[in-house]
């Protein structure tokens, strides 16, 4: 399952990596490093995950009803 | 023929084409379709891959913690559209509005967007940089060579240190490997932060066990009888002993297949204006080809109007969005591509961003934290006002730089922050080199007024 974080949206809060911790990672004290093709078993972290995101950063393909568009998040600014 | 009919008529049956499959291009074509357009979609792109993204490459897949050929992007919107991949556009007629393509198809738009970013400046001297075990990192299919060729890796030669370079950099150090860096400047990340962050991000490779060698250029690359790379030579007389080097001396722009077509593209890019439609080489903007992402350079209102080229993620989605929804919007309706640069890097354990365009400044304030304690906010000053920040390990902050820059808040700040430390007391030269040098890697690049200016800035040399 593909995902993305718009890294300048992330504020680093780590809200994913604790929530997910297979699939997103602290690296230091502030940077994210995350896999961008998790498996689909962390499907439930990730959409968890991608939920408690302070700063929705965290978009997810698929996420829920497949046909509704997953809007929020990603835009590049803010 | 511009009309409300021929926009009606074109939001539900026009053809538009996008040049360009990777995040500009998908994000351009999702916001078409999220906005009711039903015509018809092609989108054209020379990589054999569908939309992925680059900026894990020199991160979590040099890291081993995700793979080459899994960054694709996710998709915010079903986009139904022909897909032309692994057939790069070699050509635009302009006024028979057609695309040709290496196959010798042509495809026929009512709308064009191009977005075709641009590729890594490949090492000067062709029989050196076909020697085995030198690469660039842009693509996906360069990432899974060098990640493959890692592992056996004695020695990795970074020359240039940039963004990309200094990544990488980081990446191998992690892994263990022995890496030298080699850059011109006095510092890695002098071009896109200035001497005094660049000083720190010396440090920080130093502290990394990297073999940094700065004020140096590589003169020469050689290999072995059988063509494998054995060495380079630098400008001091020495020489580094390495199998695998990496040349990541910046980023041209993917606008040579428009050469002769009439339109306002060269080395730095398409000129478009803030609707993001291009300009024609005489400085005339198209109604019907637009522009978006790393190739295109655009007026903003912010940095005097000049144009900037941007080599930033947020900026080809952003720039991607705005000019899909100009593409099948009346002229009233248009809105003007106006975010604000921001770029983010993460090396050797550090968070790094930036907001606006820290090449402008003349001078930086250490407004909170300390350069030494690598946890720091950087505001940079331009003729007595904010025009941009950065921090290291501090992101919280940049929100607010971001709001004194859109407001040209007075520089130095008329307050103290929370956190300011004596360093922070009074404003320093932010030392950026001659802007006729190159910088390396994603960053910004102001290069000037005019829409038909063709010329490069710089000559690049070695670095
Ligand atoms: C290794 C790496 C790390 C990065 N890290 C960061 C980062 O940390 N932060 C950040 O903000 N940015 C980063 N970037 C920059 C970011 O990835 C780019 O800004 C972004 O990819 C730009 O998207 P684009 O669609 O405009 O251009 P591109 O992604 O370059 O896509 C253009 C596409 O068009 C294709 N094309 C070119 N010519 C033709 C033709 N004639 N016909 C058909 N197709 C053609 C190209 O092959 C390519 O697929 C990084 C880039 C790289 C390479
Ligand atoms: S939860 Fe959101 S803000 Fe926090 S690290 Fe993850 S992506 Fe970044």
């Amino acid at each position: 399952m593909r995902l993305v974080v718009d890294l300048n949206r992330c504020q680093g809060y780590a809200q994913c990596a604790f929530l997910a911790p297979d699939v997103f990672a602290m690296h230091g004290d502030e940077a994210l490093l995350y896999n961008p093709h998790a498996d689909d078993a962390q499907r439930e972290h990730v959409v968890r995950a991608a939920a408690a995101c302070p700063v929705q950063a965290i978009l997810v393909e698929d996420m829920g009803d497949a046909t509704a568009p997953v809007r929020e998040g990603l835009s590049g600014g803010r | 023929m511009d009309g409300d009919g021929y926009l009606e008529w074109m939001r539900s049956e026009g053809r538009i084409v996008i040049v360009g499959a990777s995040l500009a291009g998908l994000r351009a074509a999702e916001t078409l379709r999220e906005e009711g357009f039903t015509g018809s979609l092609t989108l054209i792109g020379d990589e054999p891959h569908e939309p992925y993204d680059r900026p894990p490459l020199s991160k979590q897949v040099l890291l081993g913690t995700a793979s080459a050929d899994r960054t694709l992007l996710p998709r915010r919107w079903a986009i139904d559209a022909t897909w032309r991949l692994g057939v790069a556009a070699t050509g635009l007629d302009m006024a028979a509005k057609r695309v040709r393509l290496a196959d010798g198809d042509e495809v026929g738009y009512d709308r064009l967007l191009i977005a075709t970013g641009v590729h890594a400046r490949p090492w000067p001297h062709e029989t050196e940089a076909d020697l085995d075990g030198v690469f660039v990192l842009r693509t996906r299919d360069d990432a899974a060579r060098l990640q493959r060729r890692l592992t056996s890796a004695r020695r990795v030669l970074v020359i240039g240190a940039g963004f990309t370079g200094s990544e990488i950099a980081s990446a191998c150090r992690e892994r263990g490997l022995p890496v030298t860096v080699v850059e011109r400047a006095a510092a890695p990340l002098v071009g896109a932060l200035g001497g005094v962050v660049g000083q720190v991000a010396a440090e920080l490779q130093r502290e990394h066990g990297v073999d940094l060698r700065c004020g140096l250029m590589v003169t020469g690359l050689e290999g072995d009888s059988a063509g494998r790379l054995r060495c380079a030579h630098l400008s001091d007389g020495t020489t580094v002993e390495a199998d695998v080097a990496l040349v990541s001396l910046g980023a041209t722009r993917n606008t040579a297949w428009l050469a002769g077509s009439g339109l306002g593209a060269g080395p730095r890019g398409i000129a478009c204006d803030a609707g993001c439609r291009a300009f024609d080489v005489r400085g005339i903007v198209t109604d019907d080809v637009f522009v978006a992402g790393d190739v295109a350079r655009s007026p903003h209102a912010l940095f005097g109007y000049q144009f900037l080229s941007l080599e930033h993620w947020g900026n080809a989605v952003a720039q991607a969005e705005v000019a899909a929804h100009n593409m099948i919007s009346s002229s009233s309706e248009r809105r003007p591509h106006l975010w604000v640069p921001a770029f983010w890097s993460s090396q050797f354990g550090v968070s790094i961003k930036s907001v606006g365009v820290p090449s402008l400044g003349e001078e930086i304030l250490i407004a909170q934290g300390a350069l030494a304690e690598r946890r720091f906010t950087g505001v940079y000053g331009y003729q007595g006002r904010v025009i941009a920040a950065v921090t290291f390990d501090q992101t919280k902050w940049l929100e607010f730089y971001q709001r004194l820059i859109e407001g040209a808040a007075p520089f130095p700040p008329a307050f103290p922050m929370v956190d300011h430390r004596a360093e922070g007391l009074r404003p320093v030269p932010a030392d950026f080199p001659d802007p006729s040098l190159p910088t390396h890697g994603p960053s910004v690049t102001l290069s000037g007024y005019s829409p038909t200016d063709r010329r490069v800035a710089f000559t690049p040399g070695r670095a």
